[in-house]
C-alpha cells in the first residue's frame, strides 16, 4: 500500500469528517438528489402498481406457463442477489485480507448489497401462486402440522436468503455505529436525537473498539462465505432438478464467479455516480477506480471459464438432452440472450486491460453498465433456455414475458434506486473512520 | 360468458329436478327434501343405466348421480357395442347437459300455448324434421303422424347418405355395414376412417385394438386411422374412385383403371395382394367421400375376397330410413322453396347453420307459414322459427336409443328438465294432439309389445341393465351385384376441397361445449378454432406459414380460414372443418370459419376447382402441442438400448400395502381424446379458454402427444399422465411438502398446502404438473358447479395440480372392499382415464399383485419407462408401439 | 465529578499517555479515538477473547439446532417419503445448517459485543459533555474515572497535564 498511496495528499481527519457527513448537504447536491429521487418514484409507482394487480389476479398477468414457470421473476432474483455479492465481498473479504483501499468503498458496496438483497428476496414472494403463505417455509409447525421440506433447493435458498439479508443488515450496521455516533456529535434537535438513538451510545471507547473490532472480524469472517453459499445455493435451485442445461456439478461456482463480476459491475456504477454526484473524488479515488477495473476484469474472465466449463461439461456428458440444450442456447429461440450476454459481459471489459480505459471514468462506467446488463441476459438466458425445451418436445412451449413483468422488474430497480438515494441522504456513504485508518496508516492524519 | 344463466334459474331447476329415484328411475313428481329419502347416502353416488345420444345412436353409459346430480358418465359394460367404453362426445355429455347457454324457456308462450298452438295443426302440410332417428318410440311417433299425413324428413350433415346409396346400388336395399375390425389381420381403408370420431367410434376402436390389424390407408387428408396405419398414402380425393378399382382389378373384377400415378398403382397392388393373402381375414373400406359407385364396388371386392359375412357384416339398417331415402332433406327444402310445406317441426337440428349452401335453407325456411322448433339450444334455426321448445338433454329424458349395432337401450333421467326443457317425446306428443302424455308412458308403450309379461319386472330389468336383450340388428343375406361405373371425379383443375366433421365440436353441434371447444384435436393439438388444412408442398409453394389467413373459393363462394400444414397431406387439397363459425351460441373466444358456406348438397364432402390465396392476415393459434416431432429423440417413445436406469445411492422404500400402477399400451392408441375428457369429468378440470391456452397454461391432467415419425403423416400417438415417479425430482423440488409420496406409491398433490413455488413442475421432466395461474375454477359457468365431482378438491388460484391416478376412486375400492372384508381385486380400481379408453390401451392395478393385468404388462418385451436414464422410477410405464419395438 | 478528560491532537500521544497513566498505577481509565488505534486497548490491559468465542460457539448452536429441528421434523415429528430419499437426508441437511449456522455466528457477534461493550447507552456523562464531541470526529480523549482509587484531582491532573495533553476537563457525572 505504501507503493501507491490510497488517498491524495492534503487530507486529514477533520476533513473526511467533512466530506462524507456533508457530502449530501449543498443545495446543488440536494437538487441533483431530488432529480435522481424523481426518475427513481415512478418506478416506485409502476412496483406498486404490478405487485398491486399481480396480488389481485395471480401469476396468470405474467407470461409465464407450462413449461416456462419461471420466468422474469427468477431471472431478477438471480441478478439482485448476485450483485449484492461484490459488497460482501469488498467488506469481508477485503476487510480480513487487510486492503486499506476498500475502506472507501465498502459503506456504500454494502448498503448495496442489503438492497439488492432485499430486492432478491421479494420476488421469490412475488411469484408464488400464493404470496401470503410464504411463511410457512419457516421451520414453524403450521396448522397441518407440517414441516418445510428441507431437502428442496427452494427451502435451501430461503433460509440462506433469510440468513443472507440478516448478516448483512448486522454487518452494515455494526460498521455504521461508529459513523453514527460521528454524526450524531455533528448534529442537533431530532436529527440528533434520531443519529444518537441509532448510534446507541457510542463514545469510541479503546476497550470498545478492540471486542468491536473482534466483532466485526467475527462477522466478516462468517460473511465471506456467505458470498460463496448464497449463490451456491442459488445456483443448486437450478442443479437440483433433472432439467437439462441446468442439471451440472459446474453451477454453483459459475453461479458465484457471475454473482461477484455483476456486483462489481454495479459497484464501480455507484462509485463513479457518488464520487460525481456527491464530490467524494477525495475519497473515492481514481486509484479505487483502477483496482475495480482490475477486478471487473479478473471477475469477468472468471465468469468466462465458467461459460466455457459449462459448455464443455454439457458436450463431455455425452448426454443428447445436454447437447441439445446447448445448442438450444447458442441458435434457439432465445439465442439472442445468449449472444447478447456474451457480448455485454465479455466485449466491453476488454478495453480494461488498458490503464488508460481503466482511468477513464466514462469507459469504466460503461464497461460496467454492459456487465450489469450482460448478466441479467445471462440469467435469461440459463433459465429460460433450460425450461422452454427439457425432455419431451410435446411439451416445448416459448415463454414472452408481459408488461406487468417488466414494470415489476423496472419497479424494483426503482425501489433499490430509492432506498439508496435515502442512505446516500441520511447516512455516511463512505466510512468515515475507515477512511481515517487509512489516513492514519499512511501517516497523513 | 354471454348469455349466462342465473345461478337462481339452476338452483329452481335443481330443486324442480329433486330426485330421481332408483332403479328405475321412477321419478314422475317432485318430492320435498324434508324426508330423507331412503336410498341415498350422502356422499354416496348413485349409479344408472341410461344412454346419451350421438347422431342419432345409443352411447350406452352408466352415469354416476351424486345426491342427484349426474356428474360422470362410463361406459356401460353390459352393452355388447360400448363394452364399458366411451367416446370423448359422451365423456362430455355432462357438461351439456349444465351448458349455461342451453334455452330456458318455451318462446313466445308456454306449454300450454304451444300445445294450443300445434293441436290444431293439420297433419297433411305438416314436416318433420329430425337427425338421424334410431328410437323405436320415435320411430313409432313418427309413423303415427306418417300415417295422419304428415312428412318425415332427416338431415344429418355428418351422414352416411353415400353408403345407403352404394347399398341400394350392390345389393338393391338398405343395409347396415360393420367392420368387425377384431376378426382382421389386414385392412385397407380408402378415405375411410374408423378409428376415428364417429356414431361407431368406440366399437371400432375396440376391434382394432383386439385385432390389430395392419392398416394400409389411402386418403386425401390425415385421419385417425391414417395416422396410426403401417402404410399410408396421400392420393387427392378424386383419385380414389381410381385407387379402388385399380385393387378391384387387381382381384379381377374390373378393368384396370388408366392414369394412374407409379406410387398409386404401387400401392394398390400392395393392398390387394393384402386381401388376397388373408382371405376371410381383411377387408377393404372406403369413406363418404368417395362415390356411392365405388362403394358399391367395394361391397363386390370384399364378397369376392371372402370377406363378406365374416369381417364385413351386413345387417338390417339400424336406423331408420326416412320416406325419401338419402334425398329426404333435399326433397323437403325443395317442397318448402315450392311453398308446398304449411308448417315444420325441427326436432334436435339444426339446418340454418347446417345446411350446404347451394340449398338456400334459410330462404326456404321464410316461404313455410308455420315453424316449430325444438332443440337444446336457442340457435340459428331456433332464431328463424315462430316456436322455440327447449328439449331435454337424454339425460333427463324418457326414450330409447340404439347403438350401432342396434342394441337398444332404454334411456331413463337422472334428473327432471334442469332449465325447464320438455321431452321429446311429449313434444310429438302434443302434436299427435294429446298433450297430457307421459314420456315415460310412451316409451313404456313402445316396449309393452316387445319385453312380453311380466313386463313390469322385464321393464325394471331392462332399466336395470340399459340394453334391451336381443335388439342387435338382425344378419341381412345381401349378395353384391356389380355396379355402375364411377362418374367422372369433380371437374376442373386447381386444387381440390375435401370436407370433414370437425374431430372435437363435430358438425357444429358441440360447438358451444366449452370442454370439447379446448379438447386438443387428435392430430393438429388446435384448441378453440378451425383451421384450412393444407400440405406442405401448398404451404412452401404458395409462401404460407401456420395461422396465415388465406381465402378459398370454389363454386363461386368463399371463406377466409387460418391456414396450417397438416403432413400427409395430398399436395392440392385443402381440408376444411364442419361445424364452427356459428352464428348463435357460440362461445367467445371459439374461432373458426364456416365450411358449409361452401358445402354443396350433390358433392356434399369433395369440391373441385377451388382456389386459395393469402389475405397478408395472420391469427393467433391456439395449440398444446407446438412441436410434433420428436427432433432426434427418437429412444422416447421405445425402450432404450442401454442399461434402463441408473442405479440409485438410495435405499429403496417399501410399499407393503399396494403399488399402484400404469401401463399404457402406445401399439392401442388412437389418440381418440376419450381419456383426456373422462379426466376433466372427473376431476374437476377447468377450462381456461383459448388465449391461455395459447400461452401455454391449459389445464387438461391427461394430455394425448402425437409425434409424427416421418413426413407422410403417420403418428405415434402417446397419452401422457403423471409418472408418479418413485423417485420423484417434483417432490423433492418443494420446499413446503405439498408434494409427497404417499404409501403406495402415489406422487401426492397437497393443495391446502401448496403455495406454488412452481419448482415441481420446474423440475419435472415430463411437464404433468398444471398451474392455477389464474382463479380458473371460479372463471368456470356458475353452472358447472353442478357438474363437480364432489370427492375431488377444486383447486384454487395459486396453486399447482396434476394427475392423481384418480385417488379418489382407489379410496371408494378400498372402502367398499374394506367394509366387505375382502382384497381388493384387480379391475376393481381404474382410473377414469383407463375406464373410458375404448382400445383399454391404459391399464391400471397394483403392481404387487402379481396376477394383475399391469404386472402382466410390464413384463413384456415392449415394456419402456419414459426418459428411464433418469432414475425418476415412473410408475406409469409404457409398452412401445409394434413397429418401434 | 465523573473523570478527568485529557484532549490530545494524534493517537500516538493518546497512546504514550495511556502507556503512562497506566505505568502511574491507574486502573479506572479509558481512551477514546475516532478510529480504533492498533494498541491502544492493550496499553489499558485488555485482554480479553469472548467475542470471537461467543461467534463461534453461536454458529455451532445455530448450525447445530437447524441439523437438529431438519432431522426431528422429518424423521420424527412428521416422516413421509419424499421424492425417494432417507428421511434423514444429511448431505441436505447439512446446507440449510451452514447458513443458519452463520446467521446466529453473526448475531452472537453482533449482540454480544454490544451486550459486553455495555450499549445501547442512552445516557453518558462524556455523551453529555460538548468538548467530548470531537471525540468521533479528529480528536483523541484519556479519561481517568473519579472512582479509580488513586484519583486525586490535583495529582492526576498533574500527571495528565505533564503528557501534553490540548486540554484538560473535569467532566461532571
Amino acid at each position: 500500500m505504501a507503493r501507491h498511496p490510497i488517498l491524495p495528499p492534503r487530507q486529514d481527519y477533520a476533513m473526511v469528517t467533512a466530506e462524507v457527513a456533508d457530502a449530501a448537504h449543498g443545495p446543488a447536491i440536494r437538487r441533483r438528489w431530488w432529480v435522481a429521487m424523481a426518475a427513481a418514484l415512478p418506478l416506485v409507482a409502476a412496483f406498486l402498481a404490478s405487485t398491486g394487480l399481480l396480488f389481485w389476479l395471480g401469476t396468470g398477468v405474467w407470461g409465464i406457463n407450462i413449461p416456462v414457470n419461471w420466468g422474469l421473476a427468477i431471472i431478477n432474483t438471480v441478478w439482485w442477489v448476485g450483485i449484492g455479492h461484490a459488497g460482501t465481498l469488498i467488506s469481508s473479504l477485503l476487510l480480513l485480507m487487510g486492503e486499506g483501499w476498500r475502506n472507501s468503498l465498502n459503506r456504500f458496496a454494502e448498503a448495496m448489497t442489503l438492497f439488492a438483497a432485499m430486492m432478491a428476496g421479494l420476488f421469490p414472494i412475488l411469484h408464488l401462486g400464493r404470496p401470503e403463505l410464504f411463511y410457512w417455509n419457516f421451520p414453524i409447525p403450521s396448522t397441518f402440522g407440517v414441516w418445510p421440506q428441507f431437502r428442496s433447493p427452494l427451502a435451501w435458498d430461503f433460509f440462506s436468503f433469510v440468513s443472507y439479508i440478516l448478516v448483512s443488515l448486522a454487518f452494515w450496521y455494526v460498521g455504521l455505529i461508529p459513523d453514527l455516533a460521528t454524526l450524531r456529535d455533528r448534529s442537533h434537535g431530532a436529527a440528533r436525537a434520531i443519529y444518537g438513538a441509532l448510534a446507541l451510545g457510542w463514545r469510541g471507547s479503546a476497550v470498545h473498539w478492540a471486542r468491536w473490532r473482534q466483532a466485526y472480524l467475527g462477522i466478516a469472517a462468517a460473511a465471506f462465505h456467505l458470498v460463496i453459499s448464497v449463490h451456491s445455493g442459488v445456483a443448486m435451485l437450478f442443479a437440483g432438478g433433472p432439467v437439462p442445461g441446468w442439471h451440472t456439478t459446474v453451477f454453483p461456482p459459475y453461479f458465484v464467479f457471475g454473482a461477484v463480476f455483476s456486483g462489481f459491475a454495479v459497484v464501480i456504477m455507484l462509485a463513479i455516480g457518488l464520487r460525481t454526484a456527491f464530490r467524494l473524488a477525495p475519497l473515492i479515488t481514481p486509484r479505487h477506480l483502477d483496482i475495480l477495473g482490475r477486478l471487473l476484469l479478473a471477475t469477468g474472465l472468471l465468469t468466462l471459464y465458467g461459460y466455457l466449463a459449462d459448455a464443455f461439461h454439457a458436450w463431455y456428458s455425452g448426454d443428447a438432452y445436454e447437447i441439445r440444450t446447448l445448442l438450444d442456447r447458442v441458435e434457439g429461440e432465445y439465442a439472442w440472450s445468449a449472444w447478447t450476454a456474451v457480448a455485454l459481459n465479455f466485449g466491453a471489459i476488454q478495453l480494461l486491460w488498458w490503464r488508460r480505459a481503466r482511468g477513464s471514468q466514462p469507459v469504466l462506467f460503461a464497461a460496467a453498465l454492459s456487465v450489469a446488463a450482460g448478466m441479467w441476459f445471462e440469467r435469461y438466458m440459463l433459465i429460460v433456455s433450460g425450461l422452454y425445451r427439457d425432455y419431451l418436445p410435446s411439451s416445448w412451449h416459448i415463454y414472452d414475458a408481459s408488461l406487468w413483468e417488466w414494470l415489476l422488474f423496472a419497479g424494483t430497480v426503482g425501489v433499490f434506486a430509492m432506498l439508496f438515494l435515502l442512505f446516500a441522504r441520511w447516512l455516511p456513504m463512505v466510512s468515515i473512520f475507515e477512511v481515517k485508518e487509512v489516513l492514519e496508516r499512511e501517516g497523513k492524519g | 360468458m354471454k348469455g349466462t344463466v342465473s345461478r337462481r334459474a339452476v338452483l329452481k331447476g335443481l330443486a324442480a329436478a329433486g330426485l330421481t329415484g332408483c332403479g328405475d328411475g321412477a321419478a314422475r313428481r317432485s318430492i320435498p327434501y324434508a324426508d330423507q329419502p331412503e336410498g341415498v347416502v350422502p356422499g354416496v353416488p348413485d349409479w344408472y343405466a341410461t344412454a346419451v345420444e350421438f347422431q342419432g345412436h345409443a352411447q350406452p353409459v352408466l352415469a354416476e348421480s351424486h345426491m342427484g346430480r349426474p356428474t360422470k358418465l362410463e361406459g356401460n359394460p353390459d352393452s355388447p357395442w360400448a363394452r364399458g367404453a366411451t367416446d370423448a362426445f359422451t365423456q362430455a355429455a355432462c357438461a351439456v347437459l349444465y351448458d349455461p347457454q342451453r334455452s330456458l324457456a318455451i318462446r313466445p308462450g308456454d306449454w300450454d300455448a304451444f300445445t294450443r298452438a300445434v293441436a290444431g295443426l293439420p297433419a297433411r302440410g305438416l314436416r318433420i324434421l329430425t337427425g338421424t332417428v334410431t328410437s323405436p318410440t320415435l320411430a313409432r311417433q313418427l309413423a303415427a303422424l306418417t300415417a295422419a299425413g304428415a312428412r318425415w324428413h332427416v338431415h344429418e350433415p355428418v351422414g352416411g347418405e353415400a353408403a345407403t346409396r352404394a347399398a341400394r346400388l350392390a345389393f338393391g336395399r338398405v343395409v347396415d355395414t360393420h367392420l368387425r375390425l377384431d376378426r382382421c389381420r389386414a385392412v385397407v381403408a380408402i378415405d375411410a376412417d374408423p378409428l376415428g370420431p364417429g356414431p361407431d367410434q368406440v366399437r371400432l376402436l375396440r376391434g382394432w385394438s383386439e385385432g390389430r390389424p395392419r392398416l394400409m390407408v389411402a386418403e386425401p387428408t390425415l385421419s385417425a386411422t391414417g395416422a396410426v396405419a403401417r402404410d399410408r398414402l396421400a392420393v387427392p380425393a378424386r383419385r380414389l374412385p381410381m385407387v379402388v378399382e385399380r385393387i378391384a382389378a387387381e382381384l379381377g373384377l374390373a378393368p384396370p383403371p388408366p392414369g394412374l400415378t407409379e406410387a398409386e398403382a404401387a400401392w394398390a397392388a400392395a393392398a390387394a395382394q393384402a386381401l388376397a393373402v388373408h382371405p376371410g381375414r381383411a377387408l377393404l373400406a372406403a369413406g363418404a367421400t368417395l362415390p356411392a359407385e365405388s362403394l358399391a364396388l367395394v361391397h363386390m371386392v370384399n364378397q369376392a375376397a371372402g370377406n363378406t359375412g365374416r369381417t364385413v357384416v351386413h345387417t338390417e339398417p339400424v336406423a331408420v330410413v326416412p320416406p325419401d331415402g338419402e334425398d329426404s332433406f333435399a326433397a323437403l327444402v325443395t317442397d318448402m322453396a315450392a311453398g308446398r310445406v304449411e308448417a315444420m317441426l325441427i326436432l334436435e337440428s339444426n339446418p340454418a347453420h347446417t345446411a350446404p349452401a347451394d340449398l338456400n335453407f334459410g330462404a326456404a325456411l321464410a316461404r313455410v307459414p308455420l315453424k316449430l322448433h325444438a332443440g337444446l339450444f336457442d340457435d340459428e334455426t331456433a332464431a328463424l322459427c315462430d316456436w322455440h321448445v327447449p328439449l331435454a338433454h337424454p339425460l333427463e329424458d324418457w326414450t330409447d336409443l340404439r347403438a350401432a349395432d342396434g342394441t337398444a337401450t332404454v334411456v331413463q333421467p337422472l334428473i327432471d328438465p334442469v332449465f325447464g326443457a320438455r321431452r321429446r317425446h311429449e313434444i310429438l306428443a302434443a302434436v299427435l294432439g294429446e298433450p297430457a302424455a307421459e314420456a315415460r308412458r310412451i316409451v313404456m308403450d313402445t316396449w309393452r309389445p316387445v319385453l312380453g309379461a311380466p313386463f313390469e319386472a322385464l321393464w325394471r330389468g331392462v332399466l336395470h341393465e340399459g340394453v334391451v336383450p336381443g335388439t342387435e340388428a338382425r344378419p341381412a343375406r345381401v349378395t353384391a351385384g356389380p355396379p355402375p361405373p364411377s362418374p367422372p371425379g369433380p371437374a376442373g383443375d386447381g386444387l381440390e376441397i375435401v370436407f370433414r366433421p370437425d374431430p372435437t365440436v363435430w358438425d357444429g353441434r358441440f360447438a358451444p361445449i366449452a370442454w370439447l371447444q379446448e379438447l386438443p384435436k387428435p392430430l393438429t393439438k388446435l384448441t378453440w378454432d378451425a383451421v384450412a388444412a393444407i400440405s406442405p408442398v401448398l404451404a412452401a409453394r404458395l409462401g404460407i406459414a401456420d395461422g396465415d389467413v388465406v381465402e378459398i373459393a370454389a363454386g363461386g363462394r368463399s371463406l377466409a380460414a387460418p391456414a396450417w400444414t397438416l403432413p400427409g397431406q395430398a399436395d392440392d387439397t385443402v381440408t376444411l372443418f364442419l361445424g364452427h363459425g356459428r352464428q348463435r351460441v357460440a362461445l367467445p373466444g371459439a374461432g373458426g370459419y364456416d365450411a358449409y358456406r361452401l358445402r354443396r348438397s350433390d358433392s356434399p364432402w369433395v369440391l373441385g376447382g377451388a382456389s386459395l390465396g393469402r389475405t397478408g392476415a395472420r391469427v393467433e393459434l391456439a395449440t398444446t402441442q407446438p412441436h410434433r416431432r420428436l427432433h432426434g429423440h427418437d429412444d422416447l417413445l421405445r425402450p432404450s438400448a442401454g442399461p434402463a436406469e441408473p442405479p440409485s445411492l438410495y435405499p429403496d422404500w417399501e410399499y407393503p400395502r399396494s403399488a399402484w400402477g400404469m401401463v399404457i399400451d402406445l401399439d392401442l392408441c388412437a389418440g381418440c381424446n376419450a381419456c383426456v375428457i373422462a379426466c376433466q369429468a372427473e376431476n374437476n378440470i377447468p377450462v381456461v379458454g383459448k388465449s391461455e391456452v395459447a400461452r401455454g397454461r391449459e389445464m387438461h391432467w391427461l394430455r394425448v402427444d402425437i409425434y409424427h415419425d416421418g413426413d407422410d403423416g403417420r403418428a405415434q400417438f402417446a397419452p401422457i399422465p403423471c409418472m408418479h415417479c418413485e423417485k420423484a425430482p417434483c417432490e423433492l423440488g418443494c420446499p413446503v411438502n405439498a408434494t409427497v409420496h404417499g404409501p403406495e406409491g402415489l406422487n401426492q398433490m397437497v393443495y391446502n398446502r401448496c403455495i406454488g413455488t412452481r419448482t415441481c413442475s420446474s423440475y419435472c421432466p415430463y411437464k404433468v404438473r398444471r398451474f392455477n395461474f389464474f382463479d380458473y375454477a371460479g372463471i368456470q359457468p356458475d353452472t358447472h358447479r353442478y357438474l363437480r365431482n364432489p370427492d375431488v378438491t377444486v383447486r384454487a388460484n395459486g396453486v399447482m395440480e396434476k394427475c392423481t391416478y384418480c385417488v379418489q376412486r382407489i379410496r371408494r375400492a378400498q372402502i367398499a372392499a374394506r367394509a366387505e372384508d375382502r382384497p381388493v381385486a384387480d379391475g376393481s380400481v381404474t382410473t377414469a382415464c383407463a375406464q373410458a379408453c375404448p382400445s383399454r390401451a391404459i391399464a391400471f392395478g397394483d403392481l404387487n399383485d402379481p396376477k394383475s393385468r399391469v404386472a402382466a404388462l410390464r413384463s413384456s418385451p415392449r415394456h419402456f419407462a419414459m426418459l428411464a436414464h433418469l432414475g425418476t422410477r415412473p410408475r406409469t410405464t409404457y409398452l412401445a408401439n409394434r413397429r418401434e419395438a | 465529578m465523573f473523570c478527568l478528560l485529557a484532549e490530545f491532537a494524534t493517537h500516538q500521544k493518546l497512546t504514550e499517555a495511556a502507556g503512562a497513566v497506566r505505568r502511574a498505577g491507574y486502573t479506572r481509565m479509558d481512551a477514546y479515538s475516532p478510529f480504533p488505534v492498533e494498541g491502544l486497548a492493550d496499553d489499558l490491559g485488555f485482554t480479553e477473547d469472548k467475542v470471537p468465542w461467543l461467534t463461534f460457539l453461536g454458529g455451532l448452536a445455530g448450525a447445530a439446532a437447524m441439523v437438529f429441528i431438519q432431522w426431528w421434523a422429518s424423521v420424527v415429528d412428521y416422516p413421509i417419503d419424499v421424492g425417494g430419499r432417507p428421511l434423514a437426508s444429511w448431505p441436505a441437511f447439512l446446507f440449510p445448517a451452514f447458513e443458519v449456522g452463520t446467521l446466529w455466528a453473526v448475531l452472537a457477534a453482533a449482540i454480544g459485543m454490544l451486550v459486553m461493550n455495555g450499549l445501547p447507552a442512552g445516557r453518558h456523562p462524556l455523551l453529555r459533555f460538548e468538548a467530548f464531541h470531537l471525540a468521533t470526529d479528529d480528536k483523541f480523549f484519556l479519561a481517568i474515572l473519579a472512582d479509580d482509587p488513586r484519583f486525586d484531582p490535583t495529582a492526576t491532573r498533574r500527571l495528565l497535564d505533564g503528557l501534553g495533553p490540548e486540554g484538560i476537563w473535569e467532566v461532571p457525572p
